[in-house]
């Protein structure tokens, strides 16, 4: 009976763990700063004349940090979503413009409109190296403390709002 | 003629020249380094290719920081753990042993010790099947004859 069970049972293991491999998206790499505290960054404002925006000077508040170019294009589908979320007052949106000239930046900025409080100009990309961005647009949730509490890679969408980004803003409103 | 060879020549080599980002290095030693450890690396736009052979714009600011970390005096390890901070253990083709990736390690010979264990039982017991069945030399007698029959 065993010798006949145990394959079967065996295939049927494999086959599970090899479908639900199916179901994942191999290029959402999970980041590995999530309940860590951001990186620390001080970036000139996009449109204001040496003026700073920092790690420190965003404490207080939680807010989304939507990293954005004029040159990626899924920027431009989930643009509406960002616009929503920054209007409906649920949470601070900043802007992190990730290696794009400011006149382009801008241009779309008139474009499509602007949602954002400020906008940090990365030039070099560097700073989003250091929040482990390896494409754009990435959305990340961080908290008054400064801690990083999730990470959206790809466009947002208003099901992403729903599912993920209040349930965290109701369960951090909660602890505090 | 020559003018069209001189053409043909120099389209060739040209996407050669756009292919990789000058990097200058003081030494063969520290670009054979910098070389190594950038095939270690998973540039992560395009998750097969290594650091040291995509082209995609992270990559080549992610070879920047490497040579820049190495340029400062940062070791191998040092700066293997400035990238999986980042991006985490994703990024190393070759993942540390550790107690999340023990079963990625281990599996495999587990599964071959495992295998040689279940053919070297089958062998065995057909072995002494054989050596006990009284049939045997029966059999091969008549294959035998048969066979000789057929001649």
């Amino acid at each position: 009976m065993w010798r006949l069970l145990l394959p079967l049972m065996l295939f049927f293991g494999l086959a599970v763990l090899l479908f639900q491999g199916l179901g994942k998206d191999p290029k959402v790499v999970p980041s590995v700063l999530i309940d860590r505290p951001a990186p620390a960054f001080n970036l000139p404002v996009l449109n204001a004349d040496g003026e700073m925006l920092s790690r420190e000077s965003l404490l207080g508040k939680p807010y989304l940090l939507n990293v954005w170019a004029s040159w990626c294009v899924a920027c431009r589908v989930e643009h509406p979503v960002v616009t929503d979320v920054a209007r409906s007052g649920l949470i601070a949106v900043y802007g992190l413009n990730y290696k794009d000239d400011p006149s382009d930046a801008n241009r779309w900025l008139k474009q499509f409109g602007n949602p954002y409080a400020a906008i940090a100009q990365d030039l070099s990309g560097d700073v989003a190296i250091d929040f482990g961005v390896y494409g754009s647009p990435e959305t990340f949730l961080i908290d008054a403390k400064g801690i990083i509490r999730h990470k959206v890679i790809g466009p947002m969408t208003a099901d992403i709002v729903e599912a993920e980004i209040k349930p965290i803003l109701a369960a951090m409103s909660a602890e505090s | 003629m020559k003018r069209l060879l001189l053409i043909c020549v120099l389209l060739c080599v040209m996407p050669l020249a756009h292919a990789i980002d000058p990097l200058i290095f003081g030494s063969d030693a520290e670009e054979k380094r910098f070389n190594s450890l950038a095939a270690e690396l998973r540039c992560l736009v395009c998750q097969n290719e290594s650091l040291a052979d995509s082209s995609a714009p992270l990559a080549q600011d992610l070879r920047r920081q490497v040579k820049d970390l190495m340029d400062s005096g940062k070791s191998n390890a040092e700066i293997k753990s400035y990238l999986t901070d980042r991006y985490g253990e994703f990024v190393l083709y070759q993942p540390p042993f550790n107690a999340r990736t023990a079963v990625l390690w281990i599996t495999p010979f587990f599964v071959l010790a495992l295998g040689m264990a279940l053919s070297l039982r089958a062998l065995r017991a057909r072995r002494e099947l054989a050596a006990n069945d009284p049939d045997t030399d029966l059999l091969v007698a008549r294959l035998r004859l048969e066979k000789e029959n057929e001649i």
